[in-house]
């Protein structure tokens, strides 16, 4: 269904890879994971989930829409005058939408944010989770909330989809990025092994590396 | 003026659950009790200021109410896209609390100042700027700040006037006389002593943005001087705008654009820039002639 859907979405070939790329990860997390639904959209206590990696957001689109967070209609018109859906996502004007991202290298600062404030509040089953691509790390704001979560201890998901996108790439891969953290590596296409990564519940910040098709292969 | 944000925001620590602190390592000692006290919402990250914006943005986005400190050239200058994405973009607030704008650390040189922070901000939406001229005037910007969720910025500096004056966001007017002279916070009374002897108006604020273009125009006839704490010029789109129809001249004075590279104190930069009574004295006589 959501492969459909996505089909629908036209006009951002550019980032067709990166955005298809995600679509698996983001289906176990709607279908199976996340504690939000349409009529949950604005709950506090609701779980977070921040899309950093705001380029390519046509599978995010897809499964929103196939989850019910708003009409399938939209998708026809993405990025076109009076639509709702941008080349990059509007938390103002999709619902369900946590994140305005685009730029990169915000995500994971606001979700360091978002994981603070529902702790502050007591929200103590409120999960976050964040999605960045591997590039992204390049981003130096990246780091400064890699080291601080670690740090604190602070219990929030990131997911890297990793598609070798990086121009200079990393020595020791994406984990050697994240000293502190707790880390799982998986087939970003296998949803019972994205699952398992993103069901287990911490004490400290948690590393869900998916791996998929290089973007340059 | 920082003492008084201190004890100010440590006591909304205390009585308001919204509320939330996030510092990068400035003045995390003077709020040591309260990040003792408040471990889960008063935060220090370390030096990381886009860091501290970007949690700033996320604990709003949860519902509460973030105050973020620095100097205002790594809050404001550094972290300009956070401040633009991750609050403004987001449709969300914090608000921002600067020590050190302008010259006030003069000896730390230039590395250290921002006369460009309300410039920066302008061109951004949304965004309320108070300038406190005397440190009695901070407490109740920083209370009235907890009680909505709009974007502020409150520019401390150590430069005062004798006394504290409210202004409600309208501009007050101190002296009636000729053409209006309008002094933004700790530019008062220097601008008090320049024209000691001179017919003119002069009129103060401390809440810069928005500008009360309403009482501009009233009290503006065909000249009008402006008297910044920050870049000359800086409110010279809002003064156009506000007199857009009316045949007007315009002098606007502030710090200079080209780097100043002596040391010394906040005085001597105020003198070297011409925001010193004397200074000020001789750009506003020659302006009125």
């Amino acid at each position: 269904m959501t492969v459909t859907m996505l089909r629908r979405l036209t006009g951002d070939e550019k980032h067709a890879p990166s955005a298809h790329s995600t679509v698996d990860v983001l289906r176990v997390l709607y279908e199976r994971v996340l504690r939000v639904s349409p009529e949950t959209a604005d709950a506090p206590d609701r779980d977070r989930f921040l899309l950093s990696k705001g380029h390519g957001p046509a599978a995010y689109y897809a499964v929103l829409a196939d989850r019910g967070f708003f009409p399938d209609e939209w998708l026809d018109t993405m990025g076109r005058w009076h639509s709702r859906l941008g080349t990059h996502p509007d938390r103002v004007l999709i619902p369900g939408v946590e994140v305005g991202t685009g730029s990169l290298g915000h995500g994971l600062g606001l979700a360091v944010g978002t994981a603070l404030g529902l702790r502050a509040q007591g929200f103590a089953e409120a999960r976050t989770f964040v999605l960045l691509g591997d590039a992204e790390l390049d981003e130096g704001s990246n780091h400064e909330a890699i080291a601080y979560a670690a740090a604190i201890r602070l219990p929030l998901t990131a997911i890297v989809i990793d598609n070798r996108s990086a121009t200079h790439g990393w020595p020791g891969g994406i984990p050697a990025r994240f000293p502190g953290w707790s880390v799982a590596l998986v087939d970003g296409h296998d949803h019972d092994q994205i699952e398992r990564a993103l069901s287990v519940r911490r004490e400290q910040p948690h590393l869900v590396v998916a791996a998929v098709e290089a973007k340059w292969s | 003026m920082r003492e008084t944000f201190v004890a100010t925001t440590t006591a909304l620590l205390d009585e308001d659950p919204r509320t939330a602190l996030v510092l990068a390592d400035i003045s995390a000692d003077v709020f040591a009790p309260a990040l003792r006290r408040h471990p889960d919402r008063a935060l220090n990250v370390g030096i990381r200021e886009q860091l501290m914006v970007g949690v700033g943005g996320g604990l709003a986005l949860t519902g509460m109410r973030p105050y973020l400190h620095s100097y205002a050239p790594f809050l404001i200058d550094r972290a300009y896209e956070q401040i633009k994405l991750d609050l403004g973009h987001q449709d969300t607030g914090a608000v921002l609390v600067s020590i050190g704008g302008s010259y006030d650390a003069a000896a730390a040189g230039y590395t250290h100042q921002s006369p460009g922070d309300v410039a920066l901000l302008d061109t951004l939406d949304g965004w309320t700027v108070q300038v406190p001229g005397h440190r009695d005037e901070v407490p109740a910007m920083l209370r009235t700040a907890a009680r909505h969720d709009d974007r502020v910025y409150i520019r401390l500096g150590l430069q005062e006037n004798a006394r504290a004056h409210a202004d409600a966001g309208r501009l007050r007017v101190l002296r009636r006389g000729g053409p209006l002279v309008l002094a933004v916070g700790p530019m008062l009374d220097q601008v008090l002593a320049a024209t000691r002897d001179l017919d003119v108006t002069v009129a103060y604020t401390n809440t810069p943005r928005p500008l009360d273009v309403e009482g501009l125009r009233l009290l503006a006839g065909a000249e009008v001087i402006l008297v910044e704490p920050y870049l000359a010029g800086t409110s010279a789109r809002l003064v156009s705008e506000a007199l857009s129809g009316i045949p007007h001249r315009a002098l606007h004075l502030g710090v200079g654009r080209a780097e100043i590279r002596d040391y010394g104190t906040w005085a001597d930069h105020a003198r070297a820039h011409g925001l010193d009574a004397a200074g000020l004295r001789t750009s506003i006589t020659a302006f009125l002639g």
